[in-house]
């Protein structure tokens, strides 16, 4: 057990040394909006012809009269407490937003990394066992393929080809269509609180709402997760342990898998845990296309009124998320690699 | 007489590279009667474990068989199918590989690595083939062998992890085993251990083996049949007494001419035709009494962070001209105690005097900018690491030019460049290429040439030859020992080689764990070691005239 005490150790150390990383993204985007045109005064006041006087007043509703500094100072204590604002746009707490929208994101992000991870895995393997064949180069323009088609058109031919030509798919709007019956949420995950009330309908309706817009992310980070298999299988299978592993006369499957594989899949981990942060933040493409009420399309929303409160907890909100995938990654690699532990 | 165990004949393997074929053997012939070792030995390229993947069906993707037969208990089995080598393997042939530490999966315990082994070939439960794992890593004399079977490659030191490829390769009994330069890497007190269990587990179960070696000694010692191999062809092929005695080829003679020996001495090592020009040389007058000793270390200590010391309390003086050699199994401190020297890293305490001038207190990383830098200058181990792949070797030997004498480019760099050039006997015209376009003497002469390019006085040479084939190795050795004679340079010499440092070295310290076990004139302390330490450390070495007549019958 010496081992995972170490590694929960080494996360904790890790944990503490990306606060202050944490609070220099705090700053950085409470100066950029406020560096950004755009006037959220202008915006919120009631309409187009509100007077100047209107103005003045929702400016100091906002505290948008008081020096930089001071509404920084105001800003970081109410975050320290908790209070990440009001999003003038819904009207709401940002942090209640945050978290009703928070799953969404995360359910699809998740499914979409557990599709491209099963995808390109056995690709990235296969192209690295037989590296320059038919199979390899056919992997390489898949992969090819995957990135250059940006997600808002791969999405909207799935969208085309699924649901408009051969109508398997549900129409693409929101996580569930809008008449059925929701679960109480007990997690916000909507695939889990249907198991959890028992609807195997729901789940159904719900788990085939999400498998367009999850293909259609997985289908842009399946390249990098299969090249970076491939890479380092490469390695593996070049290494002297495969070649003691076959001088022993020890299955293919053996040397392959139990070998080769479990060696190659450490830089995985490190690329996957990359590739889902990057994920959750970009997405907002797949988002808007599919009507998704995720925490990306929800920033960009904000960001385009000039709504303050909302994108600076989304990026407070990234860089936590961030923060807590790389322990992950970070305890993840400490089981798979005793010798990560040791050093 | 029985029938032959394995028959090569007329082997013949192609590699496919990138600048084409590349013939690795050439009609290489050899038997191996049941429990008989074979040597088998040679430089690098000579095909010698070319020969041993070969018939083990290991070979790369790149490489083929293009010609002849090999044949295992009659059985041809040159294109033997996946499922009939991986018959083979285990079961009836296995091998032990240089670099055990790479040659053992690091993510997976040692004791599940053998039972794979175990399992491969015979059927057993899991708890079977663990105990079975035990039973190995007792047969290897691994200490604490139930501790063991859980511990990860990288929890065991070099000899360990070759214990441990040993029993992996004696796990089902094969009775052929190809040992590919089991000892290579590991400290020779080590390697003795280690060949000495090899050859007595071999002799016990009746395996046939084939040692390949580029160490001519170890050969001598342990094979009572040595093979030449030379360029992917077989040479000479005898007893090694008589072999490596009287040697009848030309390469042979060579190979044996350039092995370093007890006796050896510098000018010997090369053939006369191709020996360094004799330089008369007045030693210079001794320096005048009273004047600072060129380097004086006071009581150097080295400790690391987690509070170990590396090295403890080291001291030593150096005249000018003078050649001292450092040497001490791995982890010593060796490497350490030179890297202080030369300033590359920072004493924890102590002082370093050169000519009389505190060294020590300038942080390492500072030292650059000193005046003395170029007094003192370093010659790497690795001559192909050492060297930048994106540099000339014109650029590599001008670039401390550059950095410490002020010259500018232009034509007294070149001048000067080329000189040094000349002096390490590196032909004008290779000054152009690129590190990968050359050899690796020819590296190894663009790293000296780098070091002495300033004219330094003191010149810390860190196993300036441990990656060079003997041949290579002899014409180096003499050049070094040249050019400290005409310039009156002084030599640290560290090496884990004791026969090149009695060459090389008039005086010689002896370290261990961080301190000095003993010191003084080479040729006195190794001909009459004061310590146990020495005195195994010297019998450790195999000699190529040593009998082999130490194995049980």
């Amino acid at each position: 057990m010496g081992t995972i005490g170490a590694t929960l150790i080494r996360a904790g150390r890790r944990f503490l040394s990306s606060l202050p990383a944490l609070f220099g993204v705090l700053v950085f985007t409470f100066l950029l909006m406020r560096v950004l045109p755009g006037d959220p005064a202008v915006f919120f006041a009631s309409g187009p012809s509100a007077g100047k006087e209107e103005i003045e007043v929702v400016r100091k509703q906002l505290g948008l009269d008081r020096s930089l500094p001071e509404q920084l100072g105001i800003y970081l204590y109410d975050v320290g407490r908790g209070n990440l604002g009001r999003s003038m746009m819904t009207g709401q707490p940002v942090a209640k937003d945050l978290q009703q929208r928070l799953p969404a994101s995360l359910e699809l992000t998740l499914t979409a990394l557990v599709i491209a991870l099963i995808a390109a895995v056995p690709l990235g393997v296969l192209a690295a066992l037989r590296p320059n064949s038919l199979i390899d180069h056919g992997v390489r323009l898949f992969c090819s393929l995957g990135v250059c088609v940006p997600t808002f058109v791969s999405g909207l031919l799935l969208i085309y080809v699924f649901y408009y030509l051969l109508g398997l798919a549900p129409d693409p709007t929101g996580r569930i269509d809008v008449f059925a019956s929701v679960p109480p949420a007990r997690t916000g995950f909507l695939m889990v609180d249907f198991l959890l009330a028992g609807d195997v309908e729901g789940w159904w309706a719900a788990a085939r709402q999400l498998t367009l817009p999850a293909f259609t992310m997985a289908l842009f980070v399946i390249a990098p997760l299969a090249r970076i298999t491939r890479a380092s299988m490469l390695v593996s299978l070049g290494s002297d342990f495969v070649r003691t592993a076959r001088s022993i006369g020890l299955s293919r499957w053996q040397i392959v898998v139990t070998y080769a594989l479990r060696n190659a899949i450490l830089p995985v981990i490190t690329i996957a845990g990359i590739v889902f942060s990057t994920m959750l933040g970009a997405n907002v493409l797949v988002e808007k296309v599919f009507s998704w009420p995720g925490v990306a399309s929800y920033a960009l929303d904000a960001l385009l009124v000039s709504d303050y409160a909302p994108v600076q907890g989304f990026v407070l909100l990234m860089a936590s998320i961030f923060v807590a995938v790389n322990l992950l990654v970070d305890v993840l690699y400490g089981i798979a690699d005793p010798r990560a532990t040791a050093a | 007489m029985m029938s032959p165990l394995l028959e090569i004949d007329n082997l013949g393997v192609t590699f496919s590279t990138r600048r084409g074929l590349v013939e690795a053997l050439r009609g290489v012939s050899l038997s191996l009667q049941p429990g008989e070792m074979l040597g088998l030995v040679g430089e690098s390229g000579s095909g010698k474990s070319v020969t041993g993947f070969a018939v083990t069906g290991l070979l790369d993707k790149a490489g083929r068989i293009t010609a002849g037969r090999v044949k295992f208990r009659g059985q041809d089995i040159t294109r033997a199918s996946g499922a009939e080598l991986r018959n083979l393997h285990g079961a009836n042939m296995a091998m032990i590989f240089q670099n055990p530490r790479a040659a053992l999966n690091p993510i997976r315990t040692v004791g599940a690595q053998i039972a794979d082994a175990v399992l491969s070939h015979r059927r057993l439960s899991k708890q079977e083939a663990r105990a079975e794992a035990l039973e190995l890593l007792r047969a290897v004399q691994i200490r604490d062998p139930d501790r063991r079977l859980d511990a990860y490659p990288h929890e065991l030191s070099g000899g360990m992890c070759q214990r441990v490829m040993i029993a992996i390769a004696i796990s089902c009994n094969p009775s052929l085993l190809i040992a590919d330069e089991p000892t290579t890497g590991l400290d020779v007190t080590t390697q003795k251990v280690v060949m000495d269990l090899l050859a007595r587990i071999v002799a016990d179960r009746g395996m046939a083996t084939i040692l390949i070696t580029h160490d001519l000694g170890l050969a001598a010692h342990y094979c009572r049949r040595v093979v030449v191999m030379e360029q992917g062809r077989l040479v000479e092929e005898g007893a090694p007494q008589t072999l490596f005695r009287a040697p009848q080829h030309a390469y042979t003679k060579r190979l044996v001419a350039s092995s370093p020996t007890a006796t050896s001495r510098v000018g010997d090592l090369v053939p006369a035709e191709e020996a360094l020009p004799v330089v008369e040389v007045n030693e210079r007058s001794t320096p005048a009494p009273g004047a600072p000793p060129l380097l004086d270390v006071q009581h150097v200590v080295k400790r690391f962070d987690d509070g170990t010391a590396a090295v403890a309390d080291f001291s030593m003086t150096m005249a000018a001209g003078e050649s001292v050699g450092l040497v001490g199994e791995s982890g010593s401190g060796k490497s350490t105690t030179a890297r202080m020297i030369c300033r590359l890293i920072d004493p924890s305490a102590g002082d370093i005097l050169f000519d009389g001038y505190s060294i020590a207190k300038l942080p390492a990383r500072d030292f650059h900018r000193s005046p003395l830098r170029k007094e003192i200058q370093i010659v790497f181990q690795d001559p192909h690491e050492s060297l930048n792949p994106r540099f000339t070797a014109f650029d590599c030997i001008a670039h401390p030019l550059l950095r410490l004498t002020g010259l500018r480019h232009g034509d007294a760099l070149r001048s000067r460049v080329e000189e040094c050039a000349d002096r390490v006997g590196l032909p004008r015209e290779l000054l152009s290429r690129f590190p990968h376009q050359l050899s690796g003497g020819q590296k190894a002469r663009i790293g000296i040439a780098r070091a002495i390019a300033c004219r330094p006085r003191l010149l810390v040479l860190d196993e300036p030859t441990a990656a060079l084939d003997v041949s290579v190795q002899a014409v180096v050795l003499q050049l070094l020992d040249r050019l400290r004679r005409e310039d009156n340079l002084a030599f640290l010499f560290v090496s884990h080689d004791l026969n090149v440092v009695r060459m090389m070295c008039s005086r010689t310290i002896v370290l261990r764990a961080g301190g000095i076990v003993e010191q003084g004139e080479s040729l006195a302390l190794f001909a009459n070691p004061q310590t146990d330490y020495t005195r195994e450390l010297v019998e450790a070495i195999p000699h190529i005239g040593s009998p082999a007549s130490l194995l049980p019958a």
